[in-house]
């Protein structure tokens, strides 16, 4: 076959039958993958929510809730087995030392915390990026189980009782600030859903 | 009798101009500097104790041998160039930028990146375009932030790998304007005891080896000026520029740290006089190194304040070491008997 | 030159990475561990036997004057496909690569095979040379990847090998990607003079 001239009646012919080609290519596969992207984005978070608050057999991240304490607002997953609440995992952020910490904590329904799971920061890589693993169950600044109403969570530097990471105090106080933010607002939700008060306006 | 012959019978020599050679050379100046170093090397061995010595020590000796192996080895020349001072000052400028309680095999990374990556991948003395030393400090800040940043606190003689670290005073300044709270820029050391070196009884200073002490680096300056190993135009633009800029935001609003405690604190001193002088990474003309040193200390309190690191020096200077050949296209002087441009 | 030379002529004599030095900011952005190198060399191997397949196969139907637009709409469609997919089914390796799929679409290596190559020879041997550029492409990656995930954490593919205290996390970060890269240059470039 000869190659086609550059007349202007093949180029836009040419140009015009290739992109509706690719343009119905891509609406195909688009329509064949939407169904799995969407099923691998809610795996994802419910993924995630799994490992702060194990054994919930809802779907938490449909059942989300924002509460407001102080101004902020913060998502509340509530987690339920056989339609008992045994937990909530909270989505809560403070300012670390290079910008926003977001942090997503498990906490049992007495508010002790289960585990969390650190969802996006900007600290420096090597020091407050440990962050991610430093308060984890075993760790040197181990945080789970202890229950922030008890006792709000601060590191020894400032009287308190949670190791701090090495070389990264502003980092671990940021992260320590999320954590109580995140009971707080967990704590106000329930003493709503307990009193069975519809909010007052 | 030939012309030849004659000169070769009175053995006359024929060079092309200049003839005249003043005796500055390589060696003469960077031996210069070194001297220069001694009183601030003293002043970290007697607040530092073992540790200072060990990190000065390691670092030298690393550089030293460094340099000979990849002279020797890699690139393969006749002449090693260990005995021009150039490799010793990298290593004691090292040594300054650490501190006293790294273990031995990070200061020997620090040593082979310094020397390898930052001077002899380039060709060695003359073609790097990058403070080697500074390199090497930046490479280890990076890649070991946790032992880099655990500062000794002074005093501490014997102790080495096990001193007791503690927050230096440009971490409390970072720490104050993360906080927006000015009550902790109290915990700093006074002016004074930053300037000498010698911390009070209750307030230790704490640190890399060579920023202990602003006075001993004060005095190197001295000694380089009066030997003409340098000229005053690069210390005094960085230290005038980070006067003026962060005396503007300390009267704009007390979370920033006082201009004096910037000047006092960190590497600043310690580059402004003998990191960013470097020959061979600096402008050559008077204004481009006005220019060069404006730029680094304007650099270093946008960093100190606004970075994610405490310190911005290191970080300054070597950007404007990439800055050095478009300052030198720039800043060309005349030419005698050029047509100035009207 | 038959199908097995244009091979190994896309690994080794004009290899993207260390010879043509195309497709830098992949190259560097991509590689903090081998796998992710791997995975972004696979991707980008991927997208190029398919696009250059395609447009050797329609060359006689573009017009000179309008190839490159019709080029880049037949990478683009391909490179959608491919982030479509790996959204569905590879979901992790997607979040960590990232804006760097997309960023397919502008490798110079894509539109470079499809003017050098795939525009003047069969579809077959254009398939070929996609394969051993995408093939070149990915071994560079892994190479660059593994070396950065060795020195900066001290595994290699996630297993460990060196305590991870003695890493220097340069080298995850960008600096370490440079310097990395350079020295593999100029190590490949030491070996092809002798």
């Amino acid at each position: 076959m000869k190659k086609l001239e550059s007349s202007l009646k093949n180029m836009v012919l040419s140009l015009t039958g290739f992109s509706i080609l690719a343009g119905g290519l891509l609406g195909w596969v688009n329509a064949a993958t939407a169904e799995p992207i969407a099923q691998a984005n809610a795996n994802a978070l419910s993924d995630a929510i799994a490992k702060v608050v194990p054994g919930f057999d809802n779907n938490p991240s449909e059942e989300a809730e924002n509460v407001e304490v102080n101004g902020t607002t913060y998502k509340i997953y509530p987690a339920t087995q056989g339609g008992k609440a045994i937990g909530a995992a909270v989505e809560a952020s403070a300012n670390g030392f290079g910008g926003a910490l977001t942090v997503l904590v498990g906490f049992d329904t007495e508010g002790n915390i289960i585990d969390y799971s650190l969802l996006s920061h900007t600290e420096t890589p090597g020091l407050g990026s440990k962050a991610a693993d430093w308060f984890k169950k075993g760790a040197k600044g181990d945080i789970t189980g202890k229950n922030p109403g008890e006792k709000t969570l601060s590191v020894t530097k400032d009287g308190g009782e949670i190791d701090a990471i090495t070389a990264s105090t502003i980092t671990s106080r940021a992260f320590l600030q999320a954590v109580n933010n995140a009971y707080a607002a967990y704590m106000n939700k329930q003493v709503d859903s307990t009193s069975g008060a519809s909010p007052q306006y | 009798m030939t012309l030849l012959s004659i000169v070769m019978a009175n053995k006359l020599i024929i060079s092309l101009s200049p003839h005249i050679h003043s005796g500055d050379s390589v060696q003469k100046n960077m031996y210069g500097v070194l001297i220069a170093l001694i009183p601030a090397l003293l002043v970290s061995f007697f607040a530092f104790g073992l540790g200072a010595l060990i990190v000065t020590l390691t670092s030298v000796a690393a550089c030293l041998f460094f340099e000979w192996a990849i002279t020797k080895y890699i690139l393969k020349r006749e002449q090693t160039t260990i005995m021009d001072g150039s490799a010793a000052l990298t290593g004691v400028l090292l040594a300054f930028n650490l501190p006293s309680n790294l273990p031995v095999w990070i200061i020997i990374i620090g040593a082979l990146v310094a020397i390898g990556v930052g001077k002899m991948t380039f060709g060695g003395l003359g073609c790097n375009p990058f403070n080697p030393a500074l390199i090497g400090r930046v490479f280890l800040l990076i890649s070991f932030p946790v032992q880099m940043t655990s500062w000794p606190q002074a005093g501490q003689w014997g102790a080495y790998l096990d001193a007791e670290t503690g927050a230096t005073p440009l971490a409390l300044m970072k720490q104050a304007i993360k906080t927006g709270d000015a009550s902790v820029l109290s915990d700093l050391p006074s002016s004074l005891s930053l300037l000498i070196g010698i911390p009070d009884s209750c307030q230790m200073g704490a640190g890399c080896l060579g920023e202990i002490s602003a006075g001993a680096l004060l005095l190197g300056l001295i000694y380089m000026l009066w030997k003409k190993i340098i000229s005053w135009h690069i210390p005094v633009s960085i230290l005038a520029t980070v006067f003026v800029f962060s005396g503007l935001m300390h009267l704009a609003n007390p979370v920033y740290a006082s201009p004096i405690q910037q000047l006092f604190t960190g590497g600043l001193m310690l580059g402004a006089i003998f990191m960013a002088t470097d020959y061979v990474t600096s402008p050559m003309s008077h204004k481009g190194m006005i220019i060069y040193g404006i730029a680094i200390g304007f650099l270093t309190v946008v960093i100190r304040t606004f970075g994610a690191y405490p310190e911005g020096m290191s970080f300054a200077i070597l950007i404007m070491n990439a800055f050095t050949p478009l300052i030198n296209t720039y800043c060309k002087p005349k030419r005698y008997g050029e047509v100035l441009k009207k | 030159m038959n199908n097995f030379k244009i091979l190994i002529n896309g690994i080794v004599k004009e290899n993207p990475t260390f010879v043509l030095l195309l497709g830098m900011c992949p190259t560097l952005g991509t590689t903090s561990s081998a796998i992710n190198g791997m995975g972004m060399g696979l991707a980008t191997m991927f997208v190029l036997i398919c696009s250059n397949f395609a447009i050797s196969a329609i060359k006689n139907l573009v017009p000179d004057m309008v190839r490159i637009p019709i080029f880049v709409v037949v990478i683009a469609s391909f490179v959608t496909i491919l982030q479509m997919l790996m959204q569905a089914y590879v979901p992790s390796l997607y979040a960590t690569l990232g804006l760097f799929i997309p960023l397919i679409v502008v490798n110079c290596i894509l539109l470079g095979r499809a003017e050098a190559f795939a525009c003047k020879n069969s579809p077959i041997a254009s398939l070929f040379d996609g394969l051993g550029i995408g093939l070149g492409f990915t071994i560079a990656l892994t190479l660059l990847g593994g070396i950065r995930e060795f020195l900066g954490t001290g595994k290699l593919f996630n297993i460990t090998i060196m305590p991870e205290q003695y890493g220097m996390l340069v080298f995850v970060l960008a600096p370490g990607a440079f310097i990395a890269l350079g020295y593999l240059i100029a190590i490949v470039n030491r070996f092809k003079k002798a």
